[in-house]
């Protein structure tokens, strides 16, 4: 069963496209990431599914509605929280959860057991304003406000941006014991330690997207062997090995580099042989599986060498 | 209905606790009214005279007791020569002069008459034919007494009364103008600005997803305003009665009711701003700029219309403040009932009805 299906979906403002013939479905009950920088136009496709926004062409289904012919059913369905906190600050926490809960016709009581586990942790500050929560309080009340109604299809625009690492950590279970309520989740990301956590993401940049499929395979499809190095002059180490014509790609990834070989070898020897014609001190190589984000970054520069083609083959 | 309730009340939530617009809500009316009624008055009172008494008899002496006794003057001294009148206008210490000549009281029963000399500050014209007016006016008054007896056998005597204030209370005349520009001000700037703020606060985006009708949260935001206005409005009818002495002659009801209409015209149009602005600062400029001035300088009680030239006039037939100014004032100082002022409630009514059409069916559902 399909809860959200997108095809073709083209939005530009002005001469800056934003999506660039956008397709992906969503089964229903599944935590569907979409994972890339800013920019990518994760927004303007959260935007277009919560028919906020209307897209210049191509269809879009949400719980089985049209966007756009069927937008009122949409709305009656789903839960949004759009990337900015965007709840009353200067109304308690209990009041934006009343007020919500009435707006959609509910009542907090009628499904207390969904936003029970959330709502426990901000309880405590119950009658405080909403404008005088840490961000990782906001979030949570946010998420409580968006699921009040138990929506089928669940959107949360980057819900962790700005929040900090124990509170991403804990929204992310939040979201697991979610999916097992059976809500369907479209979560947006620019962090690629979350993509992990969901069943399917689809990689994203400049509105295109580059892949989708569930993390695990996305990593292990990574076609080339990954090595990590470093050195004391990790500078020096990138810009000697990205020159070396043996070396296929090298980035700085944390205090490491990751590269790839241009050949099939795979052992780290071989990154021995070509580092120490540069003669780097305390040189230490690893060899790596790839994450998340050595796949999107591979991903991103095969796009770029096909445009670069392009461009040349054009100006033949 | 629920819905709407909830709504309401978030939005009373947001007004009572939002210190700025309180201020703009209960302050501005109040330093308004007190502003007009005290400050700004445009009653002459105590007007600057000085005296120059070349005669010194009985009938001099008389006339400046009298000039003395009015409350309108007050006599700052009496004074030699002419250089220090002059020196006396020019520094601002009067606003008139009154110079006897020497022969005052012998030239009165000669056959040519005697002659006295009033001189005014024309540099505000308003102030100077009024002292001139009211100087000359005592001095008829005592000619009237020196010869109670003496009859022209052709006389025409104007009997004078300024109707409908006749004690010339200035508060009357502006109080309707104040009434009409708080309106403006606030229904249409705050309802505007509360409208924006959804959409700044990014809080709309989460309202159109959600089952509540788009045209319900227009409705829900204009409600309250129209209460507060309402209350606002008996603020300053019982400031205008208590403190100002303005006496409603005209049905408190029928006010009532055409305050609400134009109430419902300012909404109106501040839904219709708050539709065509995405900021909170835009929608608060152009309903300041573009409405307060307007009715400030269009609804005629600054300036009267009939003084304007003829583009400005034909400009004021839009400002719905014209109408309701006319409204008010013919049923609250007037005391007139409802078959004097049906067609400029008629237009008033077109106009919400138009506004608020406009503004519902721009309403957009989407971002």
């Amino acid at each position: 069963m399909i809860a959200v299906s997108v095809k073709n979906i083209v939005k530009s403002y002005g001469n800056v496209s934003a999506v660039d013939d956008v397709s992906f479905d969503v089964k229903k009950g599944e935590l569907f990431g979409l994972i890339g920088p800013d920019g990518a136009g994760k927004t303007s496709i959260f935007r277009i599914l919560t028919t906020l926004l209307l897209a210049d062409s191509g269809t879009a289904t949400v719980a089985g509605f049209d966007v756009v012919s069927e937008y009122q059913q949409i709305r009656n369905r789903v839960g949004y929280m759009p990337g900015r906190f965007s709840l009353y600050q200067d109304l308690t926490v209990k009041e934006n959860l009343t007020f919500f809960a009435t707006i959609f016709g509910t009542t907090i009581q009628e499904n207390y057991t969904l936003i029970k586990e959330i709502y426990d942790q901000i309880k405590p500050f119950n009658d405080r304003r909403a404008g005088k929560l840490s961000g990782g309080m906001k979030q949570k009340l946010a998420l409580c406000c968006a699921l009040i109604h138990k929506p089928d299809v669940l959107f949360l625009d980057e819900p962790t941006t700005g929040v900090d690492v124990v509170s991403r950590k804990e929204f992310w279970e939040m979201l697991a014991k979610l999916k097992e309520q059976h809500i369907t989740i479209v979560v947006s990301t620019p962090y690629m330690d979350e993509a992990r956590l969901c069943d399917r993401i689809a990689l994203i940049q400049g509105g295109k997207i580059m892949s989708i499929d569930e993390p695990a395979a996305m990593v292990k499809n990574f076609p080339k062997t990954l090595f990590a190095a470093k050195a004391d002059n990790i500078y020096r180490l990138l810009e000697d090995l990205r020159s070396d014509p043996s070396i296929e790609s090298c980035y700085a990834f944390g205090e490491y580099l990751h590269l790839t070989l241009k050949s099939d070898e795979d052992h780290k020897d071989a990154i021995f042989a070509v580092a120490n014609k540069y003669s780097p001190a305390n040189l230490v190589v690893e060899k790596i599986t790839a994450s998340i984000e050595d796949s999107f970054i591979r991903l991103m520069r095969d796009r770029a060498i096909t445009k670069e083609f392009n461009q040349v083959n054009d100006g033949k | 209905m629920k819905q709407l309730f909830a709504f309401i009340r978030k939005e009373f939530y947001h007004v009572f606790r939002d210190r700025r617009t309180l201020l703009i809500l209960f302050g501005f009316p109040i330093v308004q009214i007190l502003l007009f009624g005290f400050a700004l008055s445009s009653e002459v009172k105590n007007i600057g005279v000085a005296i120059q008494d070349n005669a010194h008899d009985v009938n001099s002496s008389e006339i400046i007791n009298r000039i003395q006794k009015s409350s309108y003057f007050k006599v700052k001294e009496e004074i030699v020569s002419y250089s220090d009148v002059e020196r006396r206008f020019k520094d601002g210490s009067i606003r008139c002069a009154i110079i006897f000549p020497v022969n005052f009281g012998q030239d009165l029963y000669r056959k040519e008459g005697s002659r006295i000399q009033i001189l005014a500050d024309a540099s505000d014209p308003n102030t100077a034919t009024i002292a001139v007016n009211y100087l000359t006016a005592i001095i008829r008054a005592y000619q009237q007494d020196l010869n109670p007896n003496r009859t022209l056998s052709y006389q025409i005597v104007p009997q004078l009364r300024q109707l409908y204030n006749e004690e010339q209370n200035g508060s009357l005349n502006f109080i309707p103008g104040v009434i009409a520009l708080i309106f403006m001000i606030v229904s249409t700037a705050l309802t505007s600005v509360a409208v924006v703020r959804e959409k700044e606060l990014g809080t709309m985006e989460i309202l159109l997803v959600s089952p509540f009708k788009p045209i319900l949260v227009l409705i829900a935001k204009a409600i309250p305003y129209l209460v507060l206005s309402l209350i606002n409005f008996i603020i300053i009818l019982l400031l205008a009665v208590f403190l100002l002495n303005v006496e409603i002659r005209g049905s408190l009801v029928l006010i009532f009711a055409e305050s609400i209409l134009f109430i419902i015209t300012c909404l109106s149009l501040g839904l219709l701003i708050s539709n065509v602005t995405d900021s909170q600062q835009t929608a608060m400029l152009i309903s300041m700029m573009g409405m307060m001035l307007p009715t400030l300088l269009l609804t005629g009680f600054m300036f009267p219309l009939e003084n304007m030239p003829s583009i400005f006039q034909v400009i004021s037939h839009i400002v719905p403040s014209r109408y309701y100014y006319a409204i008010i004032k013919a049923v609250m100082l007037k005391g007139l009932g409802f078959g004097y002022v049906w067609k400029e409630t008629l237009i008033l009514a077109g106009m919400a009805v138009v506004l608020l059409s406009i503004a519902l069916k721009r309403f957009k559902i989407r971002l």
